[in-house]
């Protein structure tokens, strides 16, 4: 089964939606809580990031009787040092942003901690493609 | 992770009254409700007893069970057990000692407030919370249907919830033990639980932690209200205030919005109404939220005060409540009282058993198929309407689809992909008003003054 949201840059009201949409369907093909939780916090950070540094994004998800696979591509700065960009606190967001209460730099390292498999991809200056795989 | 034994449910539908509207169906927080041949039909496994439907029910056909108040007749010790947000709802000109007079002539021999022993579950959720910091925040298990709910539908959230009784259950301990420390026999007492909800009188019946419930009988407020009401006077009565001594402002103001939250932790918030309680929980579980130490979350608005089988205004209600509690002292000022001999029996009874989550969103046990139904129930949203309109029996046109997929309802039961079909001659004009009237009742597309649903709709 296959899910598609698209992601508005700058338009933080709207950062949670393709979580929670996935987090009711999880419920209804009765995924364990706790894994629901995972991925829905790692889906909710991604959403965030989206939001906060790019233009625009897509987010496509494949979900399978054992997985959830989530593909997250956006149109923006890209991550010039990914390893860097995944150490806890490490952050780029604007004070603008960080004033709404998002971007302490707990991002990615958070989506690590939440999937089983992540791959980031980017162009500096082009676009950044997130790939996450939990497993139930 | 799922409880076997059934689940007790206060509400039930009068199929006399019901007149088939949506009302009750629209309002439910949790999707429990469809309408079935022309009746509202409550899924038990969905509802958590918040009444939302009772309050919206244009007809009066959604009500509670109740004990007979006779039943106490009975019993050679008559003891009634009423939270404090009884009193809330009586014009200030009746005094506490005139309503407590007025419980004595309806029949009670002894007369109690559930909040008197408030103080030991004051410190026992306190000591609780300074000890546990794997799961914060933490949640009280004050209100039944928040607690239902979290089962229910956020089953990641159980483990939050403070495993300590309620004070209604801790009331009716303290009022059993008062009871036997006047020489009464067990088997003598009939002890009356006077609820302010649905909810309580279903978690008294059929606690969450599945141990069974100590009291002999429970009595709707509305329903002892009407008898007080006919008994009362303003008359000079006899001082029963040494019964009210236990009582403290702590204890009078928990059942209102804030009246447990202020007592804990660094961080607390207190929610109410149950679709604000919702979307709360929806964000929490997220982990979209600052780090809280306290969550006291209740269905109704205004808390206890705005219970729904209450008949006072809300507000009122509270404010009398909190004009009370002025007169009486903090708990803390009862460090050398008495009362605390009680302490090590009523301490061990306040724990109750880890809650366990019962989810009742899944569409099959098994994955496999509920993936399946999950893309049928995809396919099938794309011919529906999305006008969330009611009358094909389901909440929302989402809904439709989840029954359709789950072979519970049927494409034509929507009225406009049927007027679709009959356009496209697919279905012809009869066999489509026959299956409105399978859904809605015979003859209700009938010109009549007096049909059902004519008589009683209305603001």
């Amino acid at each position: 089964m296959e899910l598609d949201f698209s992601i508005e840059g700058g338009d933080f009201t709207q950062a949670g939606q393709a979580s929670s949409r996935v987090k009711k369907v999880l419920k209804q093909l009765g995924v364990d809580a706790k894994c629901i939780k995972s991925i829905v916090i790692a889906l909710y950070e991604a959403e965030v990031n989206v939001v906060a540094h790019a233009y625009k994004g897509q987010i496509h998800i494949q979900i399978d009787k054992d997985k959830i696979q989530t593909l997250i591509t956006d149109e923006g700065p890209g991550i010039p040092d990914i390893a860097m960009a995944m150490t806890e606190g490490f952050s780029t967001a604007s004070k603008k942003v960080r004033e709404m209460g998002f971007g302490a730099g707990m991002g990615l390292p958070n989506i690590k901690k939440n999937t089983d498999e992540l791959k980031i991809d980017s162009v500096v200056g082009q676009s950044t493609t997130v790939s996450m795989v939990n497993y139930f | 992770m799922s409880t076997t034994t059934p689940t007790y449910h206060a509400l039930k539908v009068d199929a006399q009254k019901c007149i088939g509207c949506t009302h009750c169906m629209t309002s439910c927080p949790t999707e429990a409700i469809r309408i079935r041949n022309g009746l509202a039909v409550i899924e038990q496994k969905r509802c958590v007893d918040c009444g939302r439907c009772m309050r919206e029910c244009p007809a009066k056909a959604i009500y509670a069970e109740q004990d007979d108040l006779d039943k106490i007749k009975s019993f050679k010790y008559r003891v009634v057990l009423f939270p404090s947000v009884m009193i809330g709802q009586f014009p200030e000109k009746y005094t506490e000692d005139q309503i407590y007079a007025a419980l004595l002539k309806i029949g009670f021999t002894h007369v109690y407030e559930v909040e008197q022993p408030i103080g030991f579950l004051k410190d026992s959720i306190r000591e609780y919370c300074r000890k546990d910091k794997t799961y914060k925040p933490h949640i009280s298990t004050f209100c039944p249907s928040v607690v239902r709910l979290i089962q229910i539908r956020y089953p990641s959230l159980v483990d939050n919830v403070i495993p300590r009784k309620s004070p209604q259950d801790l009331g009716a301990c303290f009022a059993l033990e008062q009871m036997k420390k006047l020489g009464a026999k067990r088997e003598e007492i009939g002890l009356f639980y006077v609820t302010p909800c649905i909810a309580k009188m279903s978690s008294v019946k059929s606690p969450a932690d599945g141990e069974e419930s100590i009291v002999d009988g429970i009595i709707n407020m509305n329903e002892l209200y009407n008898r007080v009401r006919k008994n009362i006077s303003t008359a000079e009565v006899p001082d029963t205030s040494d019964q009210r001594e236990n009582l403290t402002r702590d204890g009078i103001l928990w059942s209102l919005t804030r009246g447990e939250a202020k007592h804990f932790g660094e961080r607390s918030m207190a929610i109410d109404g149950i679709h604000n309680v919702i979307k709360f929980l929806e964000r929490l579980e997220n982990e979209e939220v600052p780090d809280l130490d306290f969550l006291e979350l209740r269905a109704c608005d205004q808390s206890c005060a705005g219970g729904n089988l209450l008949s006072g205004n809300r507000f009122l209600t509270a404010e009398r409540l909190e004009h009370r509690a002025k007169r009486y002292k903090s708990s803390l000022k009862f460090k050398d009282h008495p009362i605390q001999e009680m302490a090590p029996v009523l301490k061990s009874k306040l724990i109750s058993e880890p809650l366990k989550a019962n989810p009742a969103f899944i569409l099959d046990e098994n994955r496999e198929k509920a993936l399946e139904k999950m893309s049928k129930m995809q396919r099938i949203i794309c011919f529906l309407p999305g006008i969330d309109c009611g009358a094909c029996g389901a909440p929302n046109c989402q809904a439709l689809a989840e029954d359709m997929a789950c072979q519970q309802a049927k494409m034509s039961d929507c009225v406009f992909l049927q007027q679709t079909w009959q356009e496209e001659n697919k279905i012809s004009t009869s066999k489509a008003l026959n299956n409105m009237e399978k859904k809605w009742g015979k003859d209700r597309f009938k010109a009549d003054c007096n049909k059902r649903g004519r008589r009683n709709e209305g603001f």
